[in-house]
């Protein structure tokens, strides 16, 4: 290939030291390339350490062994290329809906004048063009979700790292945020990572379908590529032949982890 | 239920405390005045010695004085908490050296500290502000480091992915949620300024609605007690309207601004 990976981790392993002492380790060997204007999902059942991972590329977790690479760069602390979309409302709740947006700019130095009616523009590409004023508690979790895309993508960042993204909103809405998304990634295809449980979503959104096997310890154990034809529509893919087919072979293995990772937990839970 | 409702059982509640007080002061039951009037004072009496204090307009300066002691203490306490605050919050290890300190000296009651103020900043308005300032102080002080010390995680992180550097997190997060947390203990410490004000008059001044009423207590003056406890109070409600005021613009963003944290 070329064109240098967007994101490569080789090796990667991640682990915490817990409050007793003792190293609780999280995803192991771990090997990851998310190509330029791919969509990689990584599924896995809860607690697998996806967020995890995900922390890594973006530079927020150091990895214990391995390397991180982006763009052929070790990384360095924060990784200045991505967007980060996270799971729990990230908003700053002291400003409204505009100003938000247009931090993202302001940070690197954009004037104010210049950084107003770009946010305002990005705003109105996730339609909310309307809700300009409102600061974040008064809009609803799919308008927070649509402020913090676009104050993600404001800043063109070259990879988009997403943690379970649409995770806390209702189901609708979770569907049309999703084309939202591909509407808008189809415009410039960033790299994009993007961290679900939502096997159905992995697959209607991504190009590839990562999976982790349950924890602690994970590691990636699958890897399908997805070629339903692009535009699509979440809505319709959904119905798709090959979507049905795949999705049952991916099931097919993700549902042994699912169990595992669900006796794990309530197995601590006893412990405990 | 509608606001003027409201309203009209607010003031029926005032009518008929001053009704029974006028009653129950002048009009003998069984035989027997249940209030005596030298205790108590009546109604009557004591809107006459308020109408008085406007009227020849000496009231205007000891206002005057009460409410510069009030601003004095507030803002000087406020903004010491806020830097010492901010300071602790961002530096752990000095939040831990002087921990014990600060417990100790938030326990101690401010007003065995009155004489000594008055013996170090003599009988003026300083020593009743530095009386209000170590009020305010712990009130502004202890807000403003919960508010930098439970930032979100989250709001945190992603203004570090957004590529703000310390200097930016402090301004556009640290700063806002700190201030977010002073404000909604305005009201408190806003009170407390008052107290402080009041309470260092009281206890050795020439000049401020403490001290009028401690004029008033010493040559038992009941009617002027009550008179300078009732000017108090609308001063102190209509301090706290102008607070409500500043809250309502100032915390715009917040869901429920009308209930404070302190």
């Amino acid at each position: 290939m070329t064109t240098p990976t967007a994101v490569a981790l080789e090796d990667a392993k991640v682990a915490f030291r817990l409050g007793d002492g003792r190293v609780y380790t999280a995803v192991e060997k771990a090997h990851l390339a998310v190509a330029q204007g791919e969509f990689v999902a990584i599924v896995g059942p809860t607690g697998c350490g996806k967020s995890t991972l995900l922390n890594v590329a973006a530079g927020l977790l150091k990895p214990a062994a391995g390397s991180v690479r982006i763009f052929d760069q070790p990384l360095a602390g924060l990784n200045r290329d991505a967007g980060y979309l996270f799971q729990a409302d990230a908003l700053f709740p002291w400003k409204t809906a505009l100003d938000n947006v247009a931090i993202g700019l302001e940070i690197k130095g954009t004037p104010r004048t210049d950084a107003l009616p770009q946010a305002r523009k990005w705003l109105t590409s996730v339609g909310l063009g309307a809700f300009a004023n409102r600061y974040p508690h008064m809009l609803s979790g799919g308008q927070r979700k649509r402020v913090a895309l676009a104050q993600v993508l404001i800043r063109d960042p070259k990879i988009l790292l997403m943690d379970e993204p649409f995770g806390p909103l209702d189901a609708q809405t979770r569907q049309v945020m999703g084309n939202l998304l591909l509407d808008l990634w189809n415009a410039d295809r960033k790299a994009v990572l993007f961290v679900t449980h939502d096997l159905e979503e992995a697959i209607a959104l991504a190009d590839r379908v990562v999976i982790m096997s349950a924890g602690p310890s994970s590691r990636i154990i699958g890897d399908w590529r997805v070629s339903l034809p692009r535009p699509r529509d979440i809505f319709e893919v959904r119905l798709d032949k090959e979507f049905h087919a795949l999705h049952r072979e991916i099931w097919s293995v993700l549902k042994d982890e699912v169990m595992k990772g669900y006796a794990q937990s309530t197995h601590a839970a006893e412990a405990v | 239920m509608s606001r003027p409702t409201l309203f009209a059982l607010q003031v029926l509640v005032a009518v008929i405390c001053i009704v029974l007080w006028q009653v129950l002061s002048t009009v003998p039951v069984f035989g027997k005045i249940l209030l005596p009037p030298f205790f108590f004072s009546n109604p009557f009496d004591v809107f006459s010695q308020i109408v008085k204090w406007f009227a020849s307009g000496v009231i205007w300066k000891h206002l005057g004085i009460t409410l510069a002691e009030s601003i004095l203490a507030f803002v000087i306490g406020s903004a010491g908490g806020v830097l010492i605050g901010f300071w602790f919050a961002r530096q752990p290890l000095v939040a831990a050296v002087f921990d014990p300190y600060v417990k100790m000296v938030n326990a101690l009651p401010r007003v065995v500290l009155a004489p000594i103020f008055a013996l170090w900043l003599g009988l003026g308005i300083w020593s009743k502000v530095a009386l209000g300032v170590t009020l305010v102080f712990f009130i502004v002080f202890f807000n403003v480091y919960q508010g930098v010390k439970e930032v979100s995680r989250t709001v945190l992180d992603n203004g570090r992915m957004l590529g703000m550097s310390e200097r930016q997190l402090m301004q556009h997060v640290y700063w806002p949620s700190a201030l977010s947390w002073m404000f909604s203990s305005l009201h408190t410490s806003v009170g407390f300024a008052v107290v402080g004000a009041v309470v260092g008059e009281y206890l050795g001044s020439a000049a401020g609605l403490g001290y009028l009423i401690q004029q008033a207590e010493g040559v038992f003056d009941v009617a002027g007690v009550f008179a300078g406890m009732f000017v108090l109070s609308a001063f102190v409600i209509l301090i706290d309207y102008g607070v409500t005021l500043v809250e309502r613009r100032l915390l715009v963003w917040r869901p429920t601004a009308s209930d404070g944290r302190g």
